[in-house]
Parts: C-alpha cells; sequence; structure tokens
C-alpha cells in the first residue's frame, strides 16, 4: 500500500497547478444559476481551455482521443482543479462522463471519430435520455418505441428528468426496437440529435427553483441507423456499461470540493460562536472523518482500476451509496451552523442543499445501488 | 500511488487468517467462552513464534522488521476470530519488556479507567493502582476498572507522526495511565474492521441458508439492505484504516477509528437482526462480536475525543 506520489505525478500535479494560477484569474464571471444558455457557454469555453492546454479527456484512451493519463493523474486533476477553485465539468458531465466513455468503448472507429473530438474540444453537449415516466428505477421496462425505415430509426414516446436538455446536442437514447422480446432484450442505444423534427423539450421547474432538468417529447424523431451504438437489441449492455461509469467515476471530483466545504464551515462557525457547541462541534468533527474516508475510498478504487483499465466495475455503487448521504449530512450540518441564513434562498449554500436532495435519487436511488451491492456484490440471492 | 495490498501483504494476511483458522477456529472460541478469563498461554506463545508481537520491531532486535500496515491486516484477522487477550499492549510492549516479543510474557496496559486481563498479565503498563475487578460485559474479556480515573488525557496531545509509514511515538502511553498511543487507537480499529467484514459474511451466509415463506430470507429487500450497508460501512472503514496506517497520521487515526467502531457496532447489531431469534441466543457467535465491538469502543479515550481531534483538525486550516 502506498499512498505517494510518483516524481512523473508530482511533475503532473505542478505543471498543471502552475497552469491554473495562470488562467483561473483571467476567466470570465460564473453566469447566474438559471441562465442555462450562459452556463453552457461558460462551462464549454473552460473544457475548450482544457482542451488546447493539454488537459481534455485525461483519463480517456489515446485512440479516443483522449491523453491516456493514468486514473491516478486523473484523480490528481481533479484534487487540483477542485482546490485551484476551477470551473466543474458542469454541462460536459454527460458528453465527458459518460456518454463519451460508452462510445469510446462500444462505438465503432466511424463514431468515435465523429462524436468524441466535440466532446473534448467543448463544442457540443450531450444529455442522457434513459428515464421516463414510467421507467425510473426500472429503466429496462422503457417504452419509447423506435422502428426501422430505411436507413433510419422512427423514434416516439417521451423521456422525463433529462439534464441539461434544453443546452444539449445529442442525446444518449435508450429505445424499445423490439416489443415482443424480454424486457431486457429489446432495447437499443441511440445518439439522437437534440435539433432533428419533432424533438420538443419542455424544461421542469425543481424544488431547488431554477430548471435543472426536462421532460422530451419525442415524435416520429428520425435518427439514422449508423448512430446506433452496439448491436440492435443489444443496448441494455452498452446501458450496463454507461451506468457503470455513471457510478463508477462521476462523483470523484466532488469529494475534494466535500472536503473544502467542511473546512469553510468550521470556520464559519468559529466565527458565529456555534463551534462552542460541542454536539454541533463533534458532528463536524465526525463529517471530517466520513469525507477523509471517503477520499480514501476513492484513492483505493482508483488504485484498483489502475490494476485492471478500462469500464468500472459494481464497486461504484458503494462508493455512491455512501457518498450521496454523506454529502445531504453535510448540507444539514450546515444549516444548523448557518442558522438564520440557512432559509436565504440567495446563499448558495442553500441552493446545494437543495440539489444535494436528488444525489440519492439521479443515477439510479439508494434502494437500488444496495440491491446492487446485495446481489451483485454479496450475492444474494435475486429479490421480488 | 498504488493503495492496494501489495502481494507480500496478501501473503502475510492468508498466513495469518491460516495460522487463526488453525490454532483458535470456532471450537477453540467456544471453548474460551466456556473458560472466562484464562487466557491460552501456548496460543500466545505460538502467536510471538509466528511474529505477531514483534512484527513492527526492526530485524536488528530479533523482529520482523515490517510496518504499521502489515499489523494492521495481522489484527484485523485478529479481530475476524474474536481473538481474546491483549494484543494490542503485548504487541506495543515488544522490545521494551521482555519477552513480549515472543510471547514469553503477556503484557496489559491500564487505558484510562479500564485495564483489560489484569490478573492473566505478566507486565502491566501504566498505574493499576486500586483496580477493581467488575463482571465483564464481553465474556472474552475480562476487565478492572480503576474509580476515580475517569477523565482522562487526550491520547493525541504529544502525538507526532515520525515520517509517513514509520509509525507514531507514544505520547506517554500507559506509561502514566493518562492517554493513550495512537497506534494502539489504529490497531484497535483494525479489529474492529475485522469484526465488520466478518459479521457481513455472516449475515450474508445465514441469509443465504434461512428460508422463510417458501425463500430464502435474503431474497428479501429489506434484509438484502441491511447486509449492503453493512458492506459500505466495512469497505469504507478498510479505506480508512488501511490508509491510516500508511500515513500514521493522529488525525487519519482518529478518522480510521470512527468509522471502524460505527462499520463494527452497527454491522453486528445487523447481523445480529439478519439473525432473528437465532441473533439473540448465547449459541450464535453475533453477541460475542457485538460485545467485543462495544469494549473495543471504549479503548483509546473513546468515540467523543476522536470527534474532537477531528473538529480541531478542520479549523486548523488542514481539513
Ligand atoms: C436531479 C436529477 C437529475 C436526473 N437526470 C437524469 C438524466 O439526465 N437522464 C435520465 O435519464 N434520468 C435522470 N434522472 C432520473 C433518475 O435516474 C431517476 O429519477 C431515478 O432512477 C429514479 O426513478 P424514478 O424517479 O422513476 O423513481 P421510482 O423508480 O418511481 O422510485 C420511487 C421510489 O421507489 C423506490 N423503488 C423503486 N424500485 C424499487 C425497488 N426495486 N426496490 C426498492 N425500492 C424501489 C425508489 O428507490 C424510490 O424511493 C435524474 C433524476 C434527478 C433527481
Amino acid at each position: 500500500m502506498d499512498l505517494s506520489y510518483t516524481p512523473e505525478e508530482e511533475d503532473f500535479r505542478a505543471r498543471l497547478r502552475e497552469w491554473l494560477a495562470k488562467v483561473l484569474p483571467g476567466l470570465p464571471p460564473k453566469p447566474a444559476p438559471d441562465d442555462w444558455p450562459g452556463r453552457r457557454a461558460y462551462d464549454l469555453g473552460w473544457q475548450r481551455m482544457l482542451y488546447d492546454a493539454g488537459y481534455a479527456g485525461l483519463h480517456w484512451p489515446v485512440d479516443a482521443g483522449g491523453r491516456g493519463a493514468s486514473p491516478t493523474q486523473h484523480l490528481i486533476f481533479l484534487e487540483e482543479t477542485e482546490r485551484a477553485g476551477a470551473p466543474y465539468v458542469g454541462a460536459g458531465f454527460v458528453g465527458l462522463l459518460h456518454a463519451g466513455p460508452t462510445i469510446a468503448a462500444e462505438g465503432t472507429p466511424g463514431q468515435r471519430a465523429r462524436w468524441l473530438p466535440p466532446i473534448l474540444r467543448g463544442e457540443e453537449v450531450w444529455c442522457q435520455g434513459f428515464s421516463e415516466p414510467e421507467a425510473g428505477s426500472d429503466l429496462a421496462s422503457l417504452r419509447t418505441r423506435a422502428w426501422r425505415d430505411g436507413d433510419d430509426y422512427v423514434v416516439s414516446g417521451s423521456k422525463i428528468w433529462t439534464s441539461h436538455a434544453e443546452v444539449a446536442d445529442w442525446c444518449e437514447l435508450l429505445v424499445r426496437t423490439d416489443p415482443g422480446a424480454p424486457k431486457h432484450r429489446g432495447i437499443t442505444w441511440l445518439a439522437m440529435p437534440m435539433d432533428a423534427p419533432g424533438v420538443t423539450v419542455r424544461p421542469l421547474r425543481t424544488l431547488a427553483g431554477p430548471a435543472e432538468f426536462a421532460e422530451v417529447f419525442l415524435d416520429e424523431v428520425r435518427v439514422p441507423v449508423a448512430h446506433r451504438v452496439g448491436e440492435e437489441n443489444d443496448g441494455w449492455r452498452v446501458t450496463m456499461v454507461t451506468l457503470s461509469f455513471e457510478r463508477g467515476t462521476a462523483f470523484v471530483g466532488e469529494v475534494v470540493a466535500c472536503r473544502r466545504l467542511l473546512g469553510e464551515l468550521a470556520r464559519a462557525a468559529r466565527r458565529n460562536g456555534h463551534w462552542d457547541d460541542p454536539v454541533l462541534r463533534r458532528r463536524l468533527g465526525r463529517l471530517n472523518a466520513e469525507f477523509r474516508a471517503l477520499w480514501r475510498l476513492t484513492q483505493w478504487n482508483v488504485s484498483e482500476a489502475e490494476r485492471g483499465r478500462g469500464v468500472p466495475g459494481v464497486g461504484g455503487s458503494v462508493f455512491k451509496l455512501r457518498y450521496s448521504h454523506a454529502r445531504q449530512e453535510l448540507y444539514d450540518a450546515a444549516a444548523d451552523v448557518l442558522g438564520a441564513a440557512a432559509l436565504d434562498l440567495d446563499s448558495p449554500w442553500v441552493l446545494d442543499r437543495l440539489s444535494s436532495l436528488s444525489y440519492t435519487i439521479a443515477a439510479g436511488t439508494s434502494q437500488i445501488q444496495r440491491n446492487i451491492v446485495a446481489e451483485r456484490i454479496l450475492g444474494l440471492p435475486k429479490g421480488r | 500511488m498504488r493503495f492496494q495490498l501489495t502481494d507480500d501483504q496478501r501473503a502475510l494476511r492468508d498466513g495469518v487468517r491460516q495460522l487463526l483458522a488453525r490454532r483458535f477456529g470456532p471450537e477453540e472460541l467456544r471453548a474460551a467462552v466456556a473458560a472466562p478469563g484464562a487466557l491460552d498461554r501456548a496460543l500466545w506463545r505460538e502467536l510471538g513464534e509466528a511474529g505477531f508481537f514483534a512484527l513492527r520491531l526492526p530485524e536488528a532486535d530479533g523482529g520482523v522488521g515490517l510496518g504499521l500496515p502489515e499489523a494492521v491486516l495481522a489484527f484485523e484477522e485478529a479481530g475476524r476470530v474474536l481473538l481474546p487477550g491483549p494484543l494490542v499492549a503485548t504487541h506495543l510492549a515488544a522490545g521494551t519488556v521482555a519477552g513480549a516479543a515472543t510471547g514469553e510474557t503477556v503484557v496489559t496496559a491500564v487505558d484510562g479507567a479500564l485495564v483489560e486481563w489484569l490478573a492473566e498479565a505478566d507486565v502491566v503498563r501504566g498505574d493499576a493502582a486500586g483496580a477493581v475487578p467488575m463482571r465483564s460485559l464481553d465474556p472474552l474479556t475480562p476487565l478492572h476498572r480503576l474509580p476515580g480515573r475517569e477523565k482522562a488525557g487526550r491520547w493525541w496531545e504529544g502525538a507526532r507522526p515520525s515520517g509517513p509509514g514509520e509509525g507514531v511515538r507514544p505520547s506517554g502511553a500507559g506509561e502514566a495511565g493518562g492517554g493513550t498511543d495512537p497506534v494502539a487507537v489504529l490497531l484497535t480499529a483494525a479489529e474492529q474492521l475485522g469484526t465488520a467484514a466478518r459479521v457481513c459474511e455472516l449475515a450474508v451466509q445465514h441469509a443465504r441458508a434461512r428460508e422463510q415463506f417458501g425463500r430464502p430470507v435474503g431474497a428479501f429487500q429489506a434484509v438484502q439492505h441491511l447486509c449492503a450497508d453493512m458492506l459500505v460501512r466495512a469497505e469504507t472503514a478498510r479505506a480508512a484504516v488501511y490508509a491510516a496506517a500508511v500515513t500514521a497520521d493522529p488525525v487519519d487515526i482518529a478518522a480510521a477509528r470512527l468509522l471502524a467502531d460505527e462499520a463494527a457496532v452497527r454491522g453486528t447489531r445487523d447481523c445480529l437482526q439478519v439473525h432473528g431469534g437465532m441473533g439473540f441466543t448465547w449459541e450464535s457467535e453475533v453477541h460475542l462480536h457485538l460485545k467485543r465491538a462495544w469494549t473495543r469502543s471504549h479503548r483509546g479515550g473513546g468515540v467523543t475525543e476522536s470527534e474532537e481531534l477531528l473538529a480541531a483538525d478542520l479549523t486548523a486550516g488542514t481539513g
């Protein structure tokens, strides 16, 4: 067991730090939380800067246009960018963290060439069209239909909770191509252009206020057969690849952010006197233990991935389960430290507290993650 | 960074596991429960021969010359099988107290207001004057208490990591009966981790075998979720304990102890729940794990002090 970094890794960190110190002061001001076009432009602008500096797709394989960096380097990247207060992936989330990696793993050379470079260069935004009004946790029961018409699939149905749909160029879309087959077998994974005729996006207001996700209605939308990733009716397998990326690596950078927030919280408590309350103080101490442990778990998982490479395993469910609850506890503690300010909707803490409520739901609810841990890691009999 | 067990570390862990399976299996555990308070001296010497106590002692001093990570792996195995005896105190005394390294001498230490295995120990570190025996909650850990010593010193005060992987200097541990050596806290956390992992396995085994309503109870989601949470707590604790063994940093150690205590205590309770009425019997091994986990959680100043250390770390600006 070794937690020290190699000279190459330290060198990588030093150069990254230097670069961040140089470019961050010149960034434009952050757009308002509900300014979606503004946020898209801001997030893509940042991605372009990363691309120009050679930091785009750091963890992607070289033949997918990535830098082929080791998982450890990617971890250093996430650690340093967060420490320096650099922008987060934002609108690039789906493209960079799961659609892109899925295409890199499952796509044809032509598909990789078409879709991966614009993700890396910060030119195109992806969204995830998996969930439907009647198919959430039971994702495989999805009903959105697609049938062949010449070189196209014709798609009709609807998707829901589609984050960033208003500003996305592409959608990783799950459709049912064989209604007669058992439900896991008749599914296909398509890349759908969001500007295709027949696509209607209706933003949904979230409990945090500003729209964050949307309903997407699909009315005989034509998607070229060439946009299918994986075989027809083999989409469930491809979906498992996507979900493993989503759960395995997507939240890693946020642990660093939580550790920083916790420090800020402690300092705020010192200023406003709450620090003298031993119950609150120890609660923050316990959260310190929690996020330190989550960081160690991240390092453990990353080291494990370094041996295996490729697609992450189901271990991401362990991390996601623990992390999503810890994050909510952090914001609950924050509310106790902030006192009256915890009700001020203009405080960034409050907005973040509200959005933390989605962490135990999005990307598979905690109940579903527990099912996965019980059945696929512990090998308990399949439940009903 | 390669935060995974090395091949040597795996081999060491497997070796300790085999030794303990051979020498302290379910039968020996039963026998120990039936004869409470008696320490198996032959086993103690065997542990000594196998290097359990001298693991971190330099080779020049007749030790094995390994580090904290290896010690943590060995103590995790001891925790899994509920190995009785003042393991931590004897391990810490190797090189200082004659015969501790080889298992000839049984060493115990005063920890706050408590002393484990006082009557069986050859050497006591710390001032145990006035100790009165008490009926121990854990049938496998005889206890004495020291009236008036409830307010112990803080174990981390004066603790200095001497560099990554090198271990931590005792803070006058046990000597004055005040604080506790951070290494003792970490090794206890490793034992807790062993318990957490073991009770998760026991729960899963039982959930697969026991049938109700015509199917294994493990097919019921309520049971599955108990087991899943046990694993998540154990794996998170594992990352924290192993990392603390590598850094030997007092704050990391405090974090590891909190996570490991939680994983052991809550995990054992959940294991008991999964076992149903069987779990509430003396015959089932589950209560022994719970009682030991509770006993260990009193070592090293208790949970509150670790929380305070972690809180102090937050405003020190390094959190
Ligand atoms: C902020 C946010 C962003 C999202 N973004 C996207 C996105 O971009 N793209 C996308 O496709 N989806 C997205 N989702 C959807 C998300 O994946 C689903 O909400 C989630 O999978 C749960 O499905 P559901 O909402 O239909 O809840 P349901 O499946 O109806 O669940 C309701 C409750 O029942 C429980 N439950 C359901 N089945 C079981 C079971 N078998 N065992 C035990 N309990 C069960 C659930 O845990 C939950 O508590 C997003 C969700 C949120 C909140």
